[in-house]
């Protein structure tokens, strides 16, 4: 090996290309509120017909409208209900049979073979089955989240169970730690971070079943709100509905990352 | 965990913290260790060196009780500590709690307080392992070891992975802390010169046996170039197969 061929590294090391404009920040803004000036002219101008989009101005303004009238806090909290049962079922289902299949041999062989057929069924594809099992209710709703959040649950927290390194068993065995100070101590704290993760994703599929869910036959909440819009061709209403999910998601997202950022904070010496 | 409670039913005969007779640990078709016989006297200092592959570290897991499929005839101190060459703390807990995992009575922490303050660490307690240096971690890990009180010390290479200056001064405190616990100590290393500065018996193992047995009759602190320290590391050195011309 030469010098020169050690030095390139380095140098593009010393000088990487940075994209970035000096003084970052309000110039991420200016695309996007260049767009929603868009979407509002087009709107004010006639060239965009309310009853395939509404503009901006009349989407607040019907905002408004929903949430003093009562109508919005009460269709969020009947959809919060339903995530929090169908979340509260699929997160003590997942976790709870990865922890039998992650924590011994016998019960990865009961658990996992059945687990790993049921999740490569499509989760939307079993609503005709449930309504036809449970009806047109809450319990298919409540269950296709469930299903939904389950499943990346159950994957993480496996994986992350029989990813705890070996070498710590070991110091575990060294220590002469029980059965239950191991789990308590080694392997629950070790799989967390992946659990973690998988608890993000079982959030992104839960409101994802949620929409679906309500779509079926809802009498209440933010599905039935926009799907009764959509039959009184209120496109303002539709876009608050969704804007609405938007934020709920991204709310339930930002909690794990807080709870994240205490839970790990180990790392942060490995992150610098 | 069966054959580890089954052997140390089996308690070593009076005076030692660890007694092999024919031990014996195959891979497969390959024999790792054939035939190990090991006494370890309470609170001796004894060296195990060996080239890489030897099995001095699969010697060791049988001591450690990590190792359920040897063969032999395995007396080991009921109190066993072991450090590894990877300090292994657990990154999750900081350094206060890894040395007192699994440590019981109620005043363990009080107990783990005091080791640490030992190894010089009363300012680190609360520090999360990721932020210790490679000295730090592995002055938790002696830490943890010793708070056990135990008779018998095995020490898996532990000062391999330190640059050569901390590797002197974490020397300096094994001898210091063998010295006021006076536990067995089974160090295993490759470092012919560690061997000789610390150890009050140097064992080579060879091909799955101990193949040759030094005693160091010398007071310590030692330096390595006592005449009698050269002789006897041109003999091992030999012993292990490398020409001493070589490191003169």
């Amino acid at each position: 090996m030469t010098s020169t061929e050690l030095d390139l590294p380095v140098a593009s090391r010393v000088a990487p290309v940075r994209w970035r404009l000096p003084g970052t920040g309000w110039q991420r803004l200016v695309s996007p509120l260049a767009l929603l000036a868009l979407w509002q002219l087009t709107g004010s101008l006639g060239l965009l017909p309310e009853r395939l989009l509404a503009a901006p101005a009349t989407v607040a303004a019907t905002a408004l409208d929903l949430v003093t009238s009562g109508t919005l806090p009460e269709a969020v909290l009947v959809s919060l209900g339903r995530v929090a049962a169908g979340f509260t079922v699929g997160a003590v289902a997942g976790v709870g049979f990865a922890l039998v299949a992650g924590l011994s041999r016998l019960g990865e062989y009961a658990v996992d073979p059945p687990m790993q057929m049921l999740r490569a069924l499509p989760l939307f594809g079993l609503i005709p089955l449930f309504i036809l099992w449970f009806g047109i209710g809450e319990t298919p709703k409540i269950t296709l989240l469930a299903l939904g959040v389950a499943f990346p649950l159950y994957l993480n927290t496996f994986a992350g169970v029989r990813g705890v390194d070996a070498k710590l068993g070991e110091l575990g065995a060294v220590l002469r730690l029980g059965r239950g100070e191991l789990v308590r101590h080694i392997v629950l704290p070790g799989a967390l971070p992946q659990v973690l993760v998988g608890l993000r994703q079982s959030l992104g599929v839960g409101w994802l079943a949620l929409i679906v869910a309500e779509q079926i036959n809802a009498d209440s909440g933010l599905g039935y709100m926009i799907n009764t819009a959509r039959e009184f061709l209120r496109t303002d209403v539709i876009v608050v509905g969704l804007l609405v999910y938007c934020a709920l998601g991204l709310v339930t997202d930002s909690l794990v990352r807080v709870v994240e950022r205490k839970a790990l904070t180990w790392r942060r010496g490995l992150l610098g | 965990m069966a054959t580890r409670t089954a052997r140390l039913t089996q308690a070593p005969p009076d005076g030692r913290v660890a007694s092999v007779r024919g031990l014996v640990r195959s891979f497969g078709d390959r024999r790792v260790l054939s035939n190990v016989d090991l006494d370890i006297a309470r609170g001796e200092f004894v060296a195990l060196l060996g080239a890489s592959g030897s099995g001095k570290s699969t010697l060791l897991r049988v001591l450690a009780g990590l190792d359920g499929e040897a063969r032999g005839e395995i007396g080991v101190d009921d109190a066993v500590a072991v450090s590894f060459q990877e300090p292994r703390l657990v990154p999750w807990k900081r350094v206060l709690a890894n040395v007192v995992l699994g440590l019981r009575g109620p005043d363990a922490t009080d107990r783990a307080r005091a080791a640490l303050a030992e190894v010089g660490l009363a300012e680190r307690v609360d520090a999360w392992p990721l932020t210790l240096s490679g000295g730090e971690a592995q002055r938790v890990s002696l830490a943890r070891a010793l708070v056990r009180e135990p008779g018998l010390l095995l020490l898996d290479e532990p000062f391999g992975a330190l640059d050569a200056l901390t590797r002197i001064s974490m020397h300096r405190l094994v001898l210091d802390l063998w010295d006021r616990h006076r536990p067995g100590i089974l160090l295993v290393t490759h470092d012919v010169d560690e061997a000789l500065l610390l150890a009050d018996r140097v064992l080579v193992l060879e091909s799955g046996r101990i193949a040759h047995e030094s005693p160091v009759p010398l007071p310590r602190p030692r330096h390595r170039d006592h005449p009698d320290l050269v002789a006897l590391r041109a003999v091992l050195l030999r012993r292990l197969g490398v020409t001493p011309e070589g490191t003169a």
